[in-house]
């Protein structure tokens, strides 16, 4: 059992690669029991006598987090090391992030190399969308799991073999809390709301605005339906976060698109040329 | 429900260093969390009575540091505890801020014989 993922002794992520030909077709379900040991030794020359055990203090000043951290560096080195520029996508569910995905995997096919990992509790519904795009992409399914984990990426990178100077996005589990906390190795994190949540989500969950780099506002199309005050939302999320940017888009009608796709470019650097 | 991997992280490294000294107890486990950590004290109650069951840390005194969040003001520099990350500096009333303490979450020591 992985001590950063809590899944709990009977659950268990499971990664499949999605292939778009073969969509729930193959089984190509690989399991992990998380069983992984990151064996540790820590030398303390204290003498024993276990006969009379006397108490003592251990200065331990570890991050209870130290774990997850050293894997997400691990992958953070994997991904500039292959020039991959990695973002960790953040909502609650129902926010359209695989939406935002799909339009965006099309609208840049022939500009950008893409790569996905999809993490849900259940189902590969979203990877089967991703796949139809073309699309290579992994599902893990966390089972009990409120969030992804480097970890968990981890193991879904060692299936996906993602390209060199390619852009992978990891869609995460839809939960505006926990993911919050967990580094997954990602150059940039991107936590997206749509107009028909409240505006004053950054201030109810603002760990998650905190920790962003961008703020994408979705389903702008229906403003004029919903009590939503988008100049009210943006300056809650600033108040949380005030390097924190922000686009506003449609999926559905595309507006504002053009902001978020050179937002992105802007992000993939170019390889440097060793001669 | 994140607390229940935060628990789960807390019992492994408590084990792992109370293992490598040799103990066989862990009598005091002293956590630092920090008034912005995330954790939900109610909730980390609950996941902790439910992970500790069978491990080390099963009958050991948990004491925890609360750390209050403080933050300095990029404008005027004042420097000032916060409850929220939306606060604003309470001299010049700006949400130019930046956060100093109050996101620890580490264990500090254990108590082992």
């Amino acid at each position: 059992m992985c001590a950063t993922c809590g899944c709990g002794p009977d659950s268990k992520t499971t990664y499949q690669l999605v292939d778009k030909d073969e969509n729930n077709g193959h089984d190509h379900n690989h399991q992990h029991l998380h069983s992984h040991e990151h064996s540790h030794t820590h030398d303390h020359d204290e003498k024993h006598n276990h006969s009379h055990p006397e108490k003592k203090v251990i200065d331990v000043e570890q991050d209870i987090l130290q774990q997850n951290n050293l894997l997400a560096e691990r992958n953070r080195g994997y991904f500039d090391a292959k020039n991959i520029l990695a973002l960790n996508l953040v909502s609650s569910p129902g926010s359209g992030k695989t939406s935002l995905l799909e339009r965006t995997l099309i609208d840049l096919k022939n500009e950008l190399e893409f790569v996905v990992i999809e993490g849900d509790q259940q189902t590969n519904n979203d990877a089967n969308r991703i796949a139809e795009t073309g699309t290579r992409v992994t599902q893990i399914n966390t089972g009990k799991g409120c969030h992804l984990d480097a970890h968990m990426v981890l193991h879904a990178l060692q299936g996906l073999k993602p390209k060199d100077n390619s852009v992978m996005f990891i869609e995460n589990v839809g939960n505006l809390v926990c993911p919050a906390m967990f580094d997954l190795g990602e150059k940039e994190r991107v936590v997206i709301i749509s107009v028909t949540e409240g505006d004053d989500k950054p201030l109810k969950y603002p760990d998650m605005f905190y920790s962003s780099t961008l703020c994408i506002i979705n389903k702008t199309d229906l403003l004029p339906y919903v009590p939503f005050d988008i100049e009210k939302v943006k300056a809650n999320a600033k108040k949380v976060n005030h390097h924190l940017e922000i686009i506003e888009v449609s999926c559905t009608s595309g507006e504002g698109l053009d902001k978020w796709y050179k937002w992105l470019k802007s992000k993939v650097l170019q390889p440097e040329v060793v001669c | 429900m994140h607390e229940l991997s935060i628990v789960m992280g807390i019992i492994k490294i408590a084990e792992d260093y109370a293992k490598a000294a040799d103990a066989q107890f862990i009598d005091e486990i002293e956590l630092d969390i920090g008034a912005l950590s995330g954790i939900d004290m109610q909730s980390m109650e609950f996941a902790w009575t439910q992970a500790i069951k069978g491990t080390m840390l099963n009958g050991t005194t948990k004491k925890i540091n609360t750390i209050l969040a403080k933050a300095k003001c990029l404008d005027c520099e004042a420097e000032f505890e916060i409850k929220n990350y939306f606060d604003a500096c309470p001299a010049c009333g700006e949400h130019l801020i930046a956060i100093m303490q109050g996101k620890e979450l580490k264990v500090k020591s254990l108590l082992v014989s």
